[in-house]
This record gives structure tokens, C-alpha cells and sequence, in this order.
């Protein structure tokens, strides 16, 4: 019973990272992992810098189709 | 060996099985036939084409390599080339392609009965719209997300890259003003409708304070917030309806409504995208999957009988939503969700900088092209099951039925769709309306079968509401299509326009966006305005003029696919595109001689032109009609240029992409091939997974 409920709740969880990823909602942590994978020494953007510049560019080229 | 048989009796099965649902739907006349029949033979058919076809083209001709890196993975910046789990790849792809093209095609298409559009969209899909997604993706994919215009350049040459940016942009306005009338028609006289669609605008605004001031980046959180505001609007547009003072505010005809979309699009063009474009477009997301969910689960629990004959009458070219005989028009009417070249631009350059190995190209190009091919049959369905009387006079413009109740269900009736005044009030009355008459253009009728279905899985008691929460629905996503699209439209301009004066082609600099947002808007905002004031529904003449462009664009997409094909030696293999490439040339070459030359007035457009005119000249217009003829002619002659442009630009770049196929094979130079170099994949198995 217990490893079946842990079964679900990895589950759910990985469900609900989905959604986050999908709608961008976790974007700036992902962007903070890769600047420290890939340039640790680099400065990073505020959160409230890097999502205005995400949507900016984002809105940059053909998003949405008919 | 075992696992081999079962596997073989299994594909057996679904092979029978979908096989026995098209041979049901196709050959069933005179009685009612249930919608799962569709969903079956949909399903079936798709798994198949995916299995064997897709597999196979996949590793037979693209040559699909795992091992080798791709751009997402080689370019990696953290933002825009980023590898990505395939299934957040495929969301993402999938909530791009889809837009409202797949709902209303199919419901315009359906005119003709259920059958040929079904047909079109199960074929026209596995054959032509997923392969042409797949082939795109992929070999964007291994040149390192380019755009089609990029490609199209590249690999056949100037003329290439010219005829994709001039289609991308016209589509782009005929597409725009289209969507733009379907919205009006769906608002006139409806101040719940009007007042609901309204209040999605500051809806949007809050939201986007939210995201960008309160709470930085909590996509969730402000769509959350956002779609329940969308909820309560569409309650309290009802709570609007029945204050008699209030309601006026939002009880408008349809011209001074088009004047607003048209004040709208300018507005959402120029303003910051965090303010109106980017929380729009969250909200439409999050309805858009959510309805389709909705609307799939109802239609399984419900299975709904469809009432629509499996072919009616209007075949022969008479048909009261469009004029044009079956061939070649229901090819035309229904281009998203069978083929739509406006994939192709989302299939190059988006898509590709998030793959994370190239094997997911199947799944995400072809998968997903098949998913919205199944949307579009999820559409048909909730077109066919309304009374075929009602969906014509939901449908039918004034100016083809007449503008009395009276007089239009007669003519209905007559033509052997009986349906009554009564019946129709009543309907009005469940949904919340003054009145269903002339609602053409798609969402109307889409909206009553949606509530109608929804209302007899969940409760009759909420039928208004049903109701204008799909129209809300297909506002939401058409008003961001609206914004996008001026927004695209506006930067590719710009981008020509830099090239006569470099300052026009910044960006940011304010006198240049305001002038190319204007230029844009005017020319949407023109054919919107023509439109309302056509009194036989714009859509008559801008819908088919939007599935002609649209297939055009799939044609180039499919040229620039064949000459690829052919250059890396695989000319033997070149059909898997070139057969579709045909039929679409066949079909849009046929419809834009049809729109020329034909006499019936309600297709051809120099005929309409030329009879308008004479009937003018000998003063035989009522006097509203003879107020607005002069614009209506022109309009016409204005619609055959394009038509004819449409035409030559589809043959230049056919002829462009023979020639550089024939000079490759008679050892010619050609442009040569633009593949990025492979590169190993160094990304874990396990981690490109999870």
C-alpha cells in the first residue's frame, strides 16, 4: 500500500513539474540551474528582469497559428 | 517471434476494426449514425498512418539519426535553444499549431454533409498535413531552426525566400480579417456575447500587472487568477443581459463592432507585450486545452447521434454558407486540420531549438498534426449533430435566406432541412439570445453544439451558459490570433521596409512601429469592414481566399521539402511530399479558376462584380444596397487580383523548385545543401528524459 502511494505521489508530482514546464511558470529556476551549470561567474538577471525579456522575446517571431 | 505475431494480430485488429467504422460512416445513408463511429475510425486511422507510415518515412527517408546532437543541444543558451522533454516539446508544438482554423473549417465544410469533410480531414492529415509538419521539423532541425523562408532560400534561391515571406504576410491579412468577422458575427445584437468578450481585454491587462509587478513570473498563479475571472465574466455578461439600461451599452450591429476589433488590433499591437499579448495568450492557452478536453470526454460519455445526411444537396455549388461545388471547395474550406502551411512557420524556427533528440520528431511533427486533425473531427461532430434545419439558419447569411425569420426558415425548409420560427426562438431563448438567425461564420454554431453537448452531459439548466462560454472561448483564442498575427505581420513589414529606409526597420523606434502597425491594420481592417458590410457574409468571400493562401503556404513548405529530397539523392523517395504538393496544386489552382471565371455570382468574383455593376448602372438597388454597391464592385475586382496572385506565386515557386531539381539531376550546380555538420550527442539518455 505504501510504495503504491509513493508511486502516486511521484506521479502527481512529475505531472504538476509538467504543467510548470509547459506554461514556463518554473523558467527562471531553470535559467538559474543552466547559469550555474554553464556560467558560474556570470551575473544573472533579476527574476522580474528575465521573465520580461523572456515574453519579449517570445513575442519576437510566429508564436500562434490559425 | 511471439511478441512479433501478437504485435502483427494486434495492428490486424485496429486495421479491421478502423476499416469496418470509414466503410460505416461512408456508406451509411438515411439513417442517424453515432459519433463514436467517427472517433473510432479517426483514432484508428491515425494510429496506423503513425505506426507504419510515419515510422517509415522517418527511418527509411529522413534517416532519423538518435545519436546525432541537435541544435537545442549544441546551441543550449538557456533560453530560446533549449533540450526539452519530449512531452513539454510536443505541448508546446501542439497549443502553437492549434488555433480556431480546425473549428471552423470543418463547420463551414459541413454544409456539404458530414462525409467529405471527414474524409478530407483523415486523409488530407496522415497523407499531407502531418508529413508536411514532420518533413518541415526535421529539416529545420538539422539547419539549426531555421525559418521556412531561411530554407526556402537556402536551398532553392532568392525567388524561394521572396514567395514565402509575400504568402506568410498575405495569409497573414486575409487570415486576420476573417477571424476578426467570425468574432463580430458571433457579437452583433448579443450584449452578453459583446460584454463577455469585452472584459477579456482588462481581464488580460490584470493579469499581465500581475505577472510582470505583484509576482514576477507565477505563470500559474496569473492564469489561475485570469480563468477564473473569465468564468465569472461570462456569469455576469448573463447578470448584464437582463439590465435593460446597461445592456444597450453593449447591443451593437455589426459595423461600429468591427470598428472596435479594428481599434483593438491597432492598440495590441503597439502596447508592451506583458500588458495585453502574453497574459492573452496564457489565458487562451490554458481554455483552449481545457475545452478540447472538455469537449472530447463529452462526446464519449454522450456519443451524440449525428443528424446531418452524409451528403446534401449543396454539393452541386449552390451551398448558402459558400458558393462552389464540392470539388474543389471543401479542400479549401477545411485547411487547418487536414493541411495547414501556417504549421510549418511554427515547425521551423520554434519547435526545433527545443528537441532534445531527433527521434521525437515523429511524435512531435506528426503526432502532433494528428492530434488537431482530431480536433478538427471533434468540430464536425459538433456541427453535424444540430438539426441540419437549424445549422442552416444559424449559418446561412441574410442576404442568400433572406432577413425575416419567416421567409429564411421557409427557404430552408425547402430545401428539405425543415426547421421552424418557434424552434429557432426557442433555441435563441435557451442560449440567451434575441435572436440565431445569420450568425455566420462558424462559432454560433459551433457554440450551440458545444452547448449542447456539454449541456446534455452536464445539465440542460446551463445551456446559456454553455453557450457563451464557447463563444468566449473562441474569442479568446481569435483575439490573440488577432494580436499575434498584427504583431508578425508588423515586424515583417518592418523588415521590408528597412530595406528603403533603415530607420523604418528598427524595431523600437516608436514613428516606424506606429506606421507599420497602422499599415497592417488597414489592410486586415479593410477586408473586416467589407465584410460586415457584404450583405451576404463576408465569409462567403474571404474564407475561401484565407484556405487558398493557407494551402499555398503548405505548397511552398512541400517545394522546399521536394527540392531537399531530390538534392540528397532521394528522388525515389520525393512523393512522399510531391503527392501532396500536387493535389494542393491541383485544388488551389482549380478554386482560383473557379473564383475567376465563374458565372455564378456567388463564386465567381468578376461575375458578382459585373452583375453589382449593371444593376447599379440600371438603378435596380434598393437604396442601402446601392449606398455601399461602389465599394462591394471594387472589393471584387480587388479579391480576383488576388486570387490571381495568389495563383502566379504558387506556380513561380513550383516552377523555381523544378528547375533546381532538374539541374541537380542533369549535374548542374544548385545551391548546395545547407545541413548543419553532425555533431555526437553527449546528452545522457536519462537526463534527456526526465
Amino acid at each position: 500500500m505504501g510504495a503504491r502511494l509513493d508511486y502516486l505521489k511521484r506521479a502527481l508530482l512529475r505531472l504538476w513539474r509538467g504543467i510548470r514546464q509547459l506554461s514556463g511558470d518554473d523558467a527562471y529556476e531553470r535559467y538559474l540551474a543552466h547559469c550555474a551549470a554553464r556560467h558560474a561567474d556570470a551575473t544573472r538577471l533579476s527574476r522580474r528582469e528575465f521573465f520580461l525579456r523572456q515574453e519579449q522575446q517570445k513575442w519576437g517571431g510566429i508564436k500562434r497559428c490559425c | 517471434m511471439k511478441n512479433k505475431t501478437l504485435s502483427a494480430l494486434i495492428w490486424a485488429g485496429v486495421a479491421l476494426l478502423g476499416a469496418t467504422a470509414l466503410g460505416g460512416i461512408a456508406l451509411n445513408r438515411g439513417e442517424s449514425i453515432n459519433a463514436l463511429w467517427f472517433i473510432t475510425a479517426a483514432l484508428c486511422v491515425y494510429a496506423i498512418a503513425y505506426r507504419f507510415y510515419a515510422a517509415w518515412i522517418a527511418s527509411r527517408i529522413l534517416l532519423v539519426d538518435p545519436t546525432r546532437a541537435t541544435p537545442a543541444e549544441r546551441l543550449d543558451n538557456g533560453r530560446d535553444y533549449v533540450p526539452t522533454n519530449r512531452w513539454i516539446v510536443f505541448g508546446h508544438h501542439f497549443a502553437a499549431i492549434a488555433g480556431p482554423g480546425p473549428l471552423i473549417g470543418p463547420t463551414l465544410a459541413a454544409q456539404f454533409g458530414y462525409l467529405p469533410g471527414t474524409l478530407w480531414i483523415l486523409v488530407g492529415a496522415v497523407l499531407g498535413g502531418c508529413v508536411q509538419d514532420m518533413v518541415t521539423l526535421f529539416f529545420s532541425t538539422r539547419r539549426n531552426g531555421r525559418s521556412l523562408g531561411q530554407m526556402a532560400r537556402d536551398e532553392l534561391g532568392a525567388i524561394g525566400g521572396i514567395a514565402a515571406l509575400v504568402a506568410t504576410l498575405l495569409i497573414m491579412i486575409i487570415l486576420i480579417a476573417v477571424l476578426g468577422l467570425v468574432v463580430v458575427n458571433a457579437m452583433k445584437h448579443s450584449p452578453w456575447a459583446t460584454s463577455t468578450v469585452a472584459a477579456t481585454i482588462p481581464i488580460a491587462m490584470l493579469v499581465g500587472l500581475y505577472m510582470r509587478s505583484i509576482r514576477p513570473g507565477r505563470v500559474l498563479e496569473g492564469s489561475l487568477l485570469g480563468v477564473i475571472l473569465l468564468l465569472l465574466a461570462v456569469a455576469g455578461g448573463g447578470w448584464l443581459d437582463h439590465q435593460p439600461g446597461l445592456r444597450e451599452w453593449f447591443n451593437h450591429p455589426g459595423l461600429p463592432l468591427a470598428w472596435c476589433v479594428i481599434a483593438y488590433g491597432f492598440a495590441a499591437a503597439i502596447l508592451p507585450v506583458w500588458l495585453l499579448l502574453a497574459p492573452r495568450d496564457y489565458l487562451s492557452t490554458f481554455m483552449k486545452l481545457g475545452t478540447v478536453i472538455l469537449l472530447a470526454l463529452a462526446i464519449v460519455w454522450l456519443q451524440p447521434d449525428i443528424k446531418m445526411p452524409a451528403l446534401t444537396r449543396f454539393v452541386d455549388g449552390s451551398g448558402p454558407i459558400f458558393g462552389g461545388t464540392l470539388f474543389p471547395f471543401v479542400f479549401i474550406t477545411i485547411a487547418c486540420g487536414a493541411i495547414s502551411g501556417f504549421h510549418s512557420l511554427i515547425a521551423s524556427g520554434t519547435t526545433p531549438k527545443l528537441l532534445s533528440n531527433e527521434r521525437d520528431i515523429r511524435m512531435i511533427g506528426y503526432g502532433g498534426m494528428a492530434l488537431e486533425s482530431f480536433v478538427a473531427i471533434m468540430a464536425m461532430i459538433a456541427a453535424t449533430v444540430l438539426d441540419p434545419g437549424v445549422f442552416f439558419a444559424i449559418n446561412s447569411p441574410a442576404g442568400v435566406v433572406g432577413k425575416e425569420a419567416a421567409a429564411a426558415v421557409a427557404k430552408i425548409s425547402s430545401w428539405g432541412f425543415p426547421v421552424t420560427v418557434e424552434q429557432m426562438s426557442l433555441l435563441a431563448q435557451q442560449m440567451g439570445e434575441a435572436t440565431l438567425f445569420a450568425r455566420t461564420g462558424g462559432a454560433p454554431s459551433l457554440a450551440v453544439g458545444m452547448a449542447s453537448i456539454f449541456g446534455s452531459a452536464f445539465g440542460q439548466g446551463m445551456l446559456a451558459m454553455w453557450y457563451h462560454f464557447a463563444i468566449m472561448f473562441e474569442a479568446v483564442f481569435i483575439l490573440t490570433t488577432l494580436d499575434a498575427g498584427t504583431r508578425v505581420g508588423r515586424f515583417m513589414l518592418q523588415d521590408v521596409l528597412g530595406n528603403i529606409w533603415p530607420r523604418l526597420g528598427e524595431t523600437s523606434w516608436y514613428p516606424s512601429v506606429l506606421l507599420s502597425s497602422g499599415m497592417v491594420v488597414a489592410a486586415w481592417g479593410y477586408f473586416l469592414y467589407i465584410g460586415v458590410i457584404d450583405p451576404n457574409g463576408g465569409v462567403n468571400i474571404l474564407w475561401p481566399l484565407f484556405g487558398i493562401a493557407n494551402q499555398i503556404l503548405a505548397a511552398i513548405a512541400l517545394c522546399v521539402a521536394t527540392g531537399i529530397l531530390v538534392k540528397s539523392g532521394k528522388l525515389k523517395y520525393a512523393w512522399i511530399t510531391a503527392l501532396p504538393l500536387t493535389w494542393l496544386v491541383v485544388i488551389t489552382s482549380s478554386a482560383v479558376w473557379e473564383k475567376l471565371t465563374s458565372p455564378d455570382i456567388r463564386i465567381g468574383f468578376l461575375a458578382a462584380a459585373n452583375d453589382l455593376a449593371s444593376k447599379l448602372a440600371a438603378g435596380a438597388l434598393p437604396p442601402e444596397k446601392a449606398a455601399v454597391a461602389p465599394q462591394l464592385i471594387f472589393n471584387q475586382r480587388l479579391d480576383a487580383v488576388l486570387a490571381m496572385f495568389f495563383a502566379c506565386l504558387l506556380w513561380l515557386i513550383v516552377a523555381d523548385m523544378l528547375r533546381v531539381c532538374t539541374r541537380h539531376l542533369s549535374g548542374k550546380p544548385v545551391p548546395p545543401l545547407s545541413e548543419a555538420p553532425h555533431h555526437p550527442t553527449r546528452l545522457e539518455e536519462a537526463w534527456a528524459r526526465d
